[in-house]
């Protein structure tokens, strides 16, 4: 294992997820809390990401990709599993070593309205990262540093000394994302970056994630649940649902042969902006909803929705199992 | 040629706001024909849920005021309707659904109540046979076990299931019209699909028309027959569905089509966003107001500002350029 090695060349996997579990207990009572059952919210999510691609993960509300997203960045302490960031494992890192991993590691939150201090200025907003790390003490470079980065999003330089407040939704993410960008992370996890953007805005967003990828050679986690979104983003895409992960595959492969009925449903819900197109397209809805992450049903947890559940899939909970490189599903359609 | 259902002529809406007045809706007129599904689309600001509460006149007043205007329903002008007329109106021939299913809802009452309530209200059945009317009805939303759940409250269905119990109460008098803002925007994909599915199948089997206001250009393609694109508070373009998306005529139309990432799209192109914002309707610019983010500009959009003019077959847009 090359584990030790400072440096991580072009295309090896920068981030490993291994057998990640996430579990949050239910507790009942006031004073005496007991706890009564657990939400697996994550249940043994493995991937990889390589240097400088983007992996989409995709999945309904109460899928687990954003717990996902927030265990990586160890905002969350994972129950179980591995968590191997630049060749280190950093699932159960604290004070002084996390700190140092956050370095490489930034966020770029789903609402640009709460995630920015409306008493802060811009530019001590986009400064704080290299405050907190103690790398402002030269004030010049601070502030041609800082110049740099808000430039380096679209914004304009006059921009820094004003408010939140007087900014648009999209000129807020881009804030977030000359933040994240501060410390010059290698991997960028984004939550919903764009969700909460109307159309026009959203596309100039997504721009600008691309751009700064091609210059900066950042490699992206990128969470959403709108599916064109993250296939026109993503080099490679994972979909979960309900806390696993049930298939992974480079992008194209995933929309053109979606080997998971989940895939599948998922895909066909989501109508394509063109008449001609959706006049044609084969409709397979899916009935019922997401069942809840307290209660998931045994087996695969998607049988009570899938159309072609089999009697083993009721009692015998399936695998992610690579059925050619890169591609991994876990449905007992594709196992042997 | 049939008459129209609903014919919107120069409707205007303005809201008292601390920086002035705003024209929420500005001169907007469109018609509705019966059994068609006319999306209407744009982007936050653009007008169109202030257009959807302005049919029923629920805008709240203050702050608001529909300034001028024609709502013809059947011929029948909705703005000059007294107060127990249009509420003769809402809910009965003309119904709405609302974007959050949660708040819509009373959380005190049964379902079976409020699905009852407007075949109560509106038809003066007896309130026994107005809830066997209400099994029936959550039976035809597919909720299962219908008699059962109609003595469940709000709180114990989940976000598709309040979706369908609002659908079933938009149902309840048989409405010839029924409007529906952004009813699924608060859920899942796979909900989605089902419930404009069974909007869709419910009005089809009804023939009642139905206005469907979202931001989605993928729900329009799927499920409109007409489109309306809003900005800034007027329709800058109206077409059949397949019309707009093949032909586009309005810079600003064109312009969402080419933002639009596709699901089914080559991916990893280059979007081609419009530049800018959206208008502040506080300090709208003269003239056209997508003027300043408008690729194909020209010195008298500056001056004045374009009417929506018929341009083909059932196609017009409110551009000087020819696009």
């Amino acid at each position: 294992m090359s584990d030790a090695l400072p440096q991580v060349p072009a295309n090896e996997p920068i981030l490993r997820v291994e057998d990640l579990k996430v579990h949050f207990p239910v507790t009942k009572g006031i004073i005496i809390q007991r706890q009564v059952a657990t939400v697996k919210a994550v249940d043994g999510v493995s991937f990889t990401i390589r240097r400088g691609e983007t992996l989409g993960l995709v999945g309904e509300s109460g899928s687990g990709k954003s717990t996902t997203g927030l265990a990586v960045l160890r905002m969350l302490t994972p129950t179980a599993g591995r968590i191997v960031f630049e060749g280190q494992d950093i699932a159960h890192h604290d004070g002084a070593e996390l700190l140092e991993v956050r370095r490489r590691m930034q966020m770029v939150y789903q609402d640009p309205y709460g995630s920015l201090n409306p008493r802060m200025t811009i530019r001590t907003i986009v400064g704080e990262p290299l405050a907190v790390h103690g790398l402002d003490a030269d004030r010049k470079a601070t502030r041609d540093k800082i110049a740099e980065l808000i430039a380096s999003v679209g914004l304009l330089p006059d921009m820094a000394d004003r408010y939140p407040h007087e900014f648009s939704g999209g000129q807020r993410q881009r804030i977030g994302i000359a933040r994240a960008l501060a410390l010059e992370p290698s991997l960028l996890i984004a939550d919903e970056p764009v969700s909460a953007l109307d159309v026009s805005i959203q596309a100039q967003v997504i721009n600008l994630f691309m751009d700064l990828q091609e210059r900066l050679g950042l490699t992206y986690l990128f969470i959403a649940h709108d599916l064109a979104v993250v296939r026109h983003i993503s080099t490679r895409i994972a979909v979960m649902y309900l806390g696993r992960l049930v298939e992974i595959a480079d992008r194209d492969e995933l929309y053109q042969n979606p080997l998971h009925p989940y895939t599948e449903a998922l895909m066909a819900a989501v109508p394509v902006a063109d008449p001609e197109v959706e006049a044609k397209r084969p409709r397979t809805v899916i009935s019922g909803e997401v069942p809840s992450a307290l209660r998931p049903p045994p087996g695969c947890a998607f049988h009570t929705r899938c159309p072609r559940v089999m009697a083993r899939c009721k009692t015998e909970q399936p695998q992610l199992r690579e059925v050619a490189p890169g591609r991994a599903v876990s449905c007992h359609l594709h196992s042997n | 040629m049939t008459s129209p259902l609903l014919e919107v002529k120069g409707l205007t809406t303005r809201f008292r706001t601390e920086r002035g007045t705003v024209t929420a809706v500005d001169d907007v007129s469109f018609h509705v024909d019966p059994g068609e599904t006319l999306a209407i689309v744009g982007e936050s600001g653009s007008g169109k849920s202030v257009t959807a509460l302005s049919v029923l006149r629920l805008i709240p007043n203050p702050p608001g005021q529909i300034e001028r205007g024609e709502i013809l329903f059947d011929g029948e002008d909705l703005l000059k309707l007294d107060d127990p007329g249009i509420r003769e109106v809402r809910g009965n021939k003309i119904a709405m659904i609302f974007q959050e299913p949660m708040s819509s809802l009373n959380p005190a009452l049964t379902v079976g109540l409020q699905v009852a309530e407007p075949i109560n209200v509106h038809r003066g059945t007896a309130w026994t046979k107005a809830y066997e009317a209400a099994t029936e009805l959550i039976g035809r939303v597919r909720i299962a076990d219908a008699a059962s759940r109609l003595n469940s409250y709000p709180h114990q269905y989940s976000g598709g299931m309040r979706q369908r119990v609002m659908i079933a109460m938009a149902l309840a008098c048989a409405p010839r019209l029924i409007i529906a803002d952004e009813p699924t925007t608060a859920l899942d994909v796979t909900v989605q699909a089902q419930i404009l599915d069974l909007l869709k199948e419910l009005t089809r089997e009804t023939g009642s028309s139905l206005i469907l206001i979202t931001h989605d250009l993928g729900v329009v393609a799927r499920y409109a027959d007409r489109v309306a694109v809003m900005y800034g508070g007027r329709i800058v373009e109206v077409a059949p569905a397949r019309e707009l998306y093949a032909r586009p005529k309005h810079p600003y139309t064109s312009g969402l089509m080419a933002s639009v990432p596709r699901l089914d799209g080559g991916g990893r192109r280059r979007l081609m966003p419009i530049e800018g914002q959206p208008p502040d309707l506080a300090s709208l610019p003269a003239g056209c107001s997508f003027g300043p983010r408008c690729r194909a500009i020209l010195d008298q959009c500056r001056a004045a500002r374009p009417e929506l003019v018929q341009v083909g077959d059932r196609h017009s847009k409110a551009c000087f350029a020819d696009v």
